[in-house]
């Protein structure tokens, strides 16, 4: 019997997801063990045309890691889309556009000033990159960059979402551990649409400091706190940890190494917009009722976005600013599948 | 909405409210709309009607429910507040749970709000399609029955509350009746007549008072004020703070030896509105209930030196104890009567008047004050000296009241007011009276009738708003004399008036912390201060608060056989209440779902209702589904999500949301 099909694929993304399953250490022979590598360009040579010649869902097990930039981005997707069984948005870019999200805070223009035209850029020739170029042998093309970054769910269809920027490598073996379990009969497949590799709640539950009733009277950047108490909530400490809204599984790391959560693993189960319930959240465990008072504490936040989207500004209801939307018309919140 | 799930079947009713809504909205219009393009939502019928509320317009819902099987059902017309509780029965009653009945309001939000008939109909028809999502969204829900305390806490022992305790205590239930000061009587303890009857105050309240303080069904706690509200309708945790008397109440006999030894006086800025003395360890007045006196101790001797306790020295039954601390208690009840009366406009603001600064302009309540036998003048009406009676008097209306500059309202009883002391002055001093108004209003029974009588025994009417009091004399008859300029208004000319007094009739103002009490009993006030009431007609004693009444001059300007009749209307609120022994409350509640908690505790200080427990040992935090009111705070600030309020769950606001925000020119074109 042949071995069933695997693939993984680097779209927008800073490659770390790769590393991490590459992380993942003998485990990854499980993986040659068990499945054939349809697909992989970051372990080993593969050209798109042997993708394109496979039957429809000729692949079983597909992770997508990163977010959709580009055109190419977008045709890849639609192309593994159709030739897997199980399409999985595998780390932050993939699942809710991550870093490279950020970028929808611009508008496109903006994004090609900065990247080529800027003081810290050397381009004395004033390069500007175009869509297709004349070379003597012909016309070279490369991809166009959409309006605005996506997720993947926001272009294709995806069975499964596995969190995490990247997702911990345990998280990684034990989601292969199952797929092998599932293959040989000896599990079930979670329902689709399903978060895999991640708790059900969030990281506060996996983090071991101590925590009373939060009243929270200043925030504060960590290096302005001096000692940082090991043993109590951060939060509670005036650090702005994202830790409560934040979905468990990573065994509450950063905490743990004295560190802020930042909110790698994206929004808890079911919540809609991330940045929303946090900013409501630590909104409502500020103390103080003088408006001037208030804007003092919100002033210890100098970047709310940074703060409350920074893995999760494609995701979230508003998607992107103002200036870098132009294909709107379309209800977010139907949009997410809510 | 997975696939596997039934269709629903909704129907939709479109309410004209006569023309309320039809005359801006297009009903007719919305209707079709509903029916043809929102069936991919389930709506299978929709219908219109004039009055949706009528027996013959829920009726439509009852059979289409039970011969169309509908299983939701939306109605599209007045506010909530108004009709869900109509229309919900309507389903009820054809057996579809109640909670599955949504109300638009295309009348309060829209056809009140607007005016282009175009736009107000697309507006009316996104409202219907964001409830017709909504309500597809709903779960089936069962109202929760909780007991009702008997026992009952009324705020402020003036005669509105007075009233209201004896009603409920006499019916057979205990009543805490609060008064902040040492005495109950409230306002009209200070009165010497009262209008238009001309009865003695005291001798109609003394007694009532007495009863109050007798009753073995009233726990008295004067000298005390509210300082903490918990629980909702039916269970009300209230905290009491006792201010400390330095009178132990068991030991003391009221002999008043204590009060006759003290050796210092003060001005009584409360009761003799400061222009009378009182010892200070008093008793406001002869008659106060309860007799027991108290120990002004910022003013006390001993409390600034240390020496004196001429009280402690004398008193009889050993009943003085400097050492009294303030105490806390707590008290359940399961509803709450507020009375807490009024202020009086501060006359000072009006400068132009000169009261505080021309020594013969009185106010109201120091007239009051004058008039009563047991006053500081003992009831002889004199100037300032304290001995010269006044040979003409001018009495101004609407000091405070109708103004923009104070207060827009009129405060309904100073025309009265002014009428009595016209004819108090004529009767005791035979003076010439001039009352100074803008306009009479003399609408209550025997109003009119003492107005007359006041007219037929002499006193001048002036109608006119006063300019200024003055007491810088452009002529000898002026010389000595307070001149009252005045516009008259009938006779068409400026005039100038002396005389020898003036008094104010200052309006009523609400009290100077009534906003800080409303929200400690989470009740709302209009802008001015006045406590708002659930329906300004039809339900002048409920507040939105379910289980708090209000009652007197606390709700606006009244006179007593009003307070009096809203003091004894609240009460039967109440004991309708407690008789019903429970009450049902909206299943709307939240919970935690205990997986998704991670313990972080943002939630924990946040319920007004301490709600919110959280547990130690499994780190999760849970919420007592008898003290949450649903009020959605934990909700809203929960990070995790793990909070669902029912009928308010991320489901249901986003498909209304979807609703809203509907094309309606596009769905289903
Ligand atoms: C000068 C004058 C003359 C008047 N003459 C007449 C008349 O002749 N005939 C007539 O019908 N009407 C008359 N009125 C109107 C009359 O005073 C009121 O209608 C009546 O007194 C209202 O009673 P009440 O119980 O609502 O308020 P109040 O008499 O103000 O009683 C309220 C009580 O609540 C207490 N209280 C307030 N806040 C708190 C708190 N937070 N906690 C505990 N206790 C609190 C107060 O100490 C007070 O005892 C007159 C009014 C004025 C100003
Ligand atoms: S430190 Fe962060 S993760 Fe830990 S309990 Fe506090 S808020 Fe939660
Ligand atoms: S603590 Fe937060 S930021 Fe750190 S790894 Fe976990 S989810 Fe990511
Ligand atoms: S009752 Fe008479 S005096 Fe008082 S505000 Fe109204 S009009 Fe003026
Ligand atoms: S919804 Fe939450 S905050 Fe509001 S009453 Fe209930 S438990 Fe308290
Ligand atoms: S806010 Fe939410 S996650 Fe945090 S303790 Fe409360 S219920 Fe639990």
């Amino acid at each position: 019997m042949s071995k069933p099909k695997f693939a993984m694929y680097w779209s927008g993304s800073c490659g770390g997801c790769e590393i991490a399953v590459i992380n993942i250490h003998e485990k990854i022979l499980d993986v040659d063990a068990n499945f054939d590598i349809a697909f992989w360009p970051v372990a080993m040579d593969a050209k798109v045309k042997d993708v394109e010649a496979l039957e429809d869902g000729a692949i079983l097990l597909t992770l997508w890691n990163g977010s959709i930039r580009n055109e190419e981005n977008e045709h890849m997707a639609h192309l593994l889309r159709k030739k897997s069984k199980i399409l999985v948005a595998f780390g932050s870019c993939a699942t809710e556009g991550c870093i490279p999200g950020l970028a929808n805070l611009a508008p496109l223009h903006e994004i090609f000033d900065v990247a080529f035209h800027t003081i810290s850029t050397d381009n004395p020739q004033g390069i500007h990159p175009q869509p297709v170029t004349k070379v003597p042998e012909g016309e070279i093309s490369i991809p166009l960059m959409k309006d605005r970054v996506y997720t993947l769910a926001q272009v294709v269809d995806v069975d499964y979402y596995m969190p995490g920027c990247p997702p911990e490598s345990h998280q990684i073996a034990a989601v292969i551990d199952l797929v092998i379990q599932v293959l040989q009969g000896k599990a079930e497949l979670p329902p689709k649409g399903s978060v895999i590799g991640a708790g059900g709640s969030t990281v506060c539950e996996e983090c071991p400091r101590k925590r009373g009733v939060k009243t929270i009277k200043a925030f504060h950047r960590i290096q302005e706190v001096a000692p940082v108490d090991p043993d109590i909530c951060l939060l509670e400490q005036g650090v702005p940890c994202n830790g409560p809204a934040t979905r468990s599984g990573c065994d509450a790391r950063c905490p743990n190494v004295g560190a802020q959560c930042i909110g790698c693993y994206g929004p808890a189960e079911g919540v809609i917009d991330y940045g929303a319930r946090l900013v409501t959240a630590f909104a409502s465990v500020i103390d103080a009722t003088e408006p001037e008072e208030i804007e003092r504490i919100l002033d210890g936040i100098p970047d709310p976005t940074g703060q409350f989207y920074r893995f999760n500004l494609a995701d979230s209801l508003f998607r992107a600013s103002a200036s870098s939307f132009k294909k709107n018309g379309q209800s977010p919140a139907k949009a997410s599948g809510a | 909405m997975s696939a596997e799930t039934k269709k629903p079947k909704v129907g939709v009713y479109v309410c004209h409210c006569g023309t309320n809504i039809s005359h801006t909205v297009d009903v007719e219009q919305v209707r079709d709309w509903a029916e043809k393009t929102l069936g991919a939502e389930g709506v299978v019928i929709s219908r219109d009607y004039k009055f949706m509320c009528s027996s013959l317009g829920q009726e439509l819902i009852e059979k289409d429910i039970k011969e169309m099987g509908l299983d939701r059902v939306v109605v599209a017309a007045c506010s909530p507040h108004l009709h869900e509780m109509t229309f919900r029965g309507a389903s009820k009653r054809a057996g579809l749970n109640p909670y599955l009945t949504e109300l638009a309001s295309i009348r309060e939000q829209v056809s009140w709000v607007h005016t282009d008939k175009e736009v107000a109909t697309e507006k009316a028809k996104a409202v219907v399609a964001g409830a017709v999502e909504r309500v597809v969204q709903n779960e089936p829900l069962e109202d929760i029955r909780v007991p009702i305390h008997p026992d009952t806490l009324v705020v402020g022992g003036g005669i509105a509350g007075i009233q209201a305790a004896l009603e409920i205590a006499n019916a057979g239930f205990k009543v805490y009746l609060v008064e902040r000061e040492p005495s109950i009587g409230g306002h009209m303890a200070q009165f010497d007549k009262t209008f238009p009857t001309l009865d003695c105050a005291a001798c109609i309240l003394t007694p009532r008072m007495f009863e109050a303080g007798m009753h073995p069904n009233i726990e008295l706690l004067t000298w005390s004020e509210v300082t903490n509200v918990a629980g909702y309708v039916g269970n009300f945790t209230v905290t009491i703070k006792k201010k400390p008397r330095y009178v132990i109440e068991e030991l003391c006999t009221g002999c008043g030896i204590c009060v006759e030894k003290c050796p210092k006086k003060v001005v009584d800025d409360v009761y003799e509105a400061g222009l009378g003395y009182r010892k200070v360890v008093y008793t406001p007045f002869a008659q106060a209930v309860p007799k027991y006196p108290v120990i002004d101790a910022p003013n006390c001797t001993y409390f600034q030196k240390g020496t004196c306790k001429a009280c402690e020295k004398f008193c009889p039954t050993n009943a003085i104890d400097f050492n009294q601390k303030e105490e806390f208690i707590n008290v359940e009840v399961g509803n709450i009567i507020l009375a807490t009366g009024y202020d009086l406009f501060d006359a000072r603001r009006v400068s132009n008047y000169g009261y505080g600064r021309l020594a013969n302009v009185f106010t109201s309540i120091e007239f009051e004050r004058m008039c009563n036998a047991a006053g500081p003048t003992s009831g002889n009406i004199v100037l300032r000296d304290g001995k010269t009676q006044p040979k003409s008097v001018g009495i101004i209306h609407c000091v405070g009241s109708r103004d923009k500059n104070y207060n827009n309202y009129c405060s309904s009883i100073c025309c009265m007011q002014s009428l009595k002391f016209a004819h108090l002055v004529k009767e005791r001093t035979g003076a010439t009276v001039y009352d100074f108004y803008i306009d009479m209003r003399t609408p209550m029974k025997a109003y009119d009738e003492f107005y007359q009588r006041v007219m037929d025994e002499g006193t001048l009417f002036v109608r006119g708003k006063v300019a200024q009091v003055t007491n810088a004399a452009r002529n000898e008859h002026e010389e000595g004399k307070l001149i009252i300029q005045v516009e008259d208004t009938l006779a068409g000319k400026q005039r100038r008036i002396p005389v020898d007094m003036v008094v104010l009739s200052t309006g009523m103002e609400p009290r100077h912390d009534a906003k800080e009490t409303s929200h400690l009993f989470g009740i709302g006030c209009s802008s001015d201060g006045w406590f708002t009431e659930k329906h300004p007609k039809l339900d002048p004693i409920s507040t939105m608060t379910e289980g708090i009444m209000i009652a007197g001059t606390a709700t606006g300007p009244k006179d007593i056989p009003a307070s009096v009749a809203q003091g004894a209307a609240a009460a039967a609120r109440v004991l309708d209440k407690i008789l019903q022994k429970e009450v049902v409350l909206e299943p709307i509640k939240a919970s935690v779902n205990q997986e998704q908690c991670s313990g972080c505790r943002i939630c924990n200080g946040l319920c007004p209702y301490n709600a919110i427990l959280f547990h130690e040992d499994r780190m999760v935090s849970e919420i007592n589904p008898a003290l949450c009111q649903g009020c959605g705070t934990c909700v809203a600030a929960c990070p995790a999500g793990a909070i669902n309020g029912t009928g308010f769950s991320n489901a249901q606001i986003l498909a209304q949301i979807d609703g809203l925000l509907m094309d309606v020119n596009l769905a289903g074109a």
